[in-house]
């Protein structure tokens, strides 16, 4: 063999590779490391989306100031929708190649996705009160997010009733698979149907100065709930990550480090 | 800043039930799931020290 083939550096193994051989132990270490910085990250920006939203934004024209609803509205909903979809593509190297490290973030998410579906319904309630004269109308838009609430309540309540970690892992990634299918009817429902619900996006009648406000302080306030989901779900995984491994050395040595308070 | 005075943020231009209804509940899940995790964190830690000091006392009694 020629000498200059020697001296390649080894094959990359790739983010496929490095995906199926990353151990919950190296999860456990990043995540305890980032989630302080996410959950601040969090804080700024909700204070910040608060200020625009509460604060500075005029109301609109047609809603008056139940309008402000819409920037706690509007991010919950966004976040249901992705934290699903999020929870689907981590449903298929669970399924696939009995990943380890996959079931413990999708399970993770599951109860924080269910935290915005429900915010994203009671927000909406509250909001359609006033605006509509109804608290709730069963129209696409609002009957698929309810579906997509009581798909997160299935998953969770899955996770919780069977015993055996691997079963249950596997059981909510193929009902994951299944609800995931609604999160595109959510989403196009107001499209695909007349619904009493506004169409995609953020609903703007407000006064002109006022499009700019309201655009960023939603999406502030998106990119705070982000932040949240993050830091709650890397907090969850790495409960779950020390409840599994509570036997293994690693979990040991750091316990005996005081390496865990 | 769009309040005058404090009396009108709180009522809202009348909807202040609906707005503070929102954003308090949305405050009160958010601090719910923190806390649940923090508790349950907490009970683990627990768990795992006991796990420690039984096997330390196992050690201790086997090099005996």
């Amino acid at each position: 063999m020629p000498s200059h083939v020697r001296a390649l550096p080894p094959a990359s193994p790739g983010i496929t590779g490095l995906w199926r051989t990353t151990r919950p132990r190296d999860f456990f270490r990043q995540a305890h490391r980032l989630v302080p910085w996410f959950a601040l990250s969090a804080a700024i920006l909700a204070l910040a989306a608060l200020a625009l939203g509460l604060g500075i934004a005029a109301p609109a024209v047609d809603q008056g100031d139940a309008f402000r609803i819409v920037f706690l509205h509007v991010p919950a909903a966004w976040m249901s929708l992705a934290i699903f979809v999020a929870m689907a593509l981590l449903s298929l190297p669970t399924l696939t190649h009995r990943q380890r490290l996959s079931p413990i973030l999708a399970s993770a998410l599951a109860p924080t996705g269910a935290l915005f579906a429900f915010l994203a319904l009671w927000t909406g309630a509250l909001w359609g009160r006033p605006t509509w004269g109804s608290w709730w109308v069963w129209d696409a838009r609002l009957s698929s997010e309810l579906l997509l609430f009581l798909f997160y309540l299935a998953i969770v309540g899955l996770q919780m009733a069977i015993e055996d970690p691997r079963r249950a892992d596997r059981a909510s990634a193929v009902l994951t698979l299944i609800g995931v299918v609604n999160v595109p009817v959510v989403y196009f429902s107001v499209q695909w149907w007349s619904t009493l619900h506004q169409g995609t996006g953020i609903a703007l009648n407000v006064p002109e100065a006022g499009v700019a406000v309201s655009t960023l302080g939603t999406s502030l306030m998106a990119l705070a709930f982000a932040a949240y989901t993050v830091a709650a779900a890397m907090a969850r995984a790495e409960n779950t990550i020390l409840e599994r491994e509570r036997r293994s050395n690693w979990v040991n040595d750091l316990r005996n480090a005081n390496a865990l308070g | 800043m769009h309040w005058d005075s404090w009396q009108a943020f709180w009522e809202m231009g009348g909807h202040g039930l609906y707005v503070w209804g929102a954003y308090a509940v949305t405050l009160a899940v958010i601090v719910t799931e923190v806390a649940i995790l923090l508790v349950k964190r907490k009970s683990i830690l627990e768990h795992l020290g006991r796990l420690t000091r039984l096997h330390r006392r196992q050690d201790a009694a086997q090099r005996k």
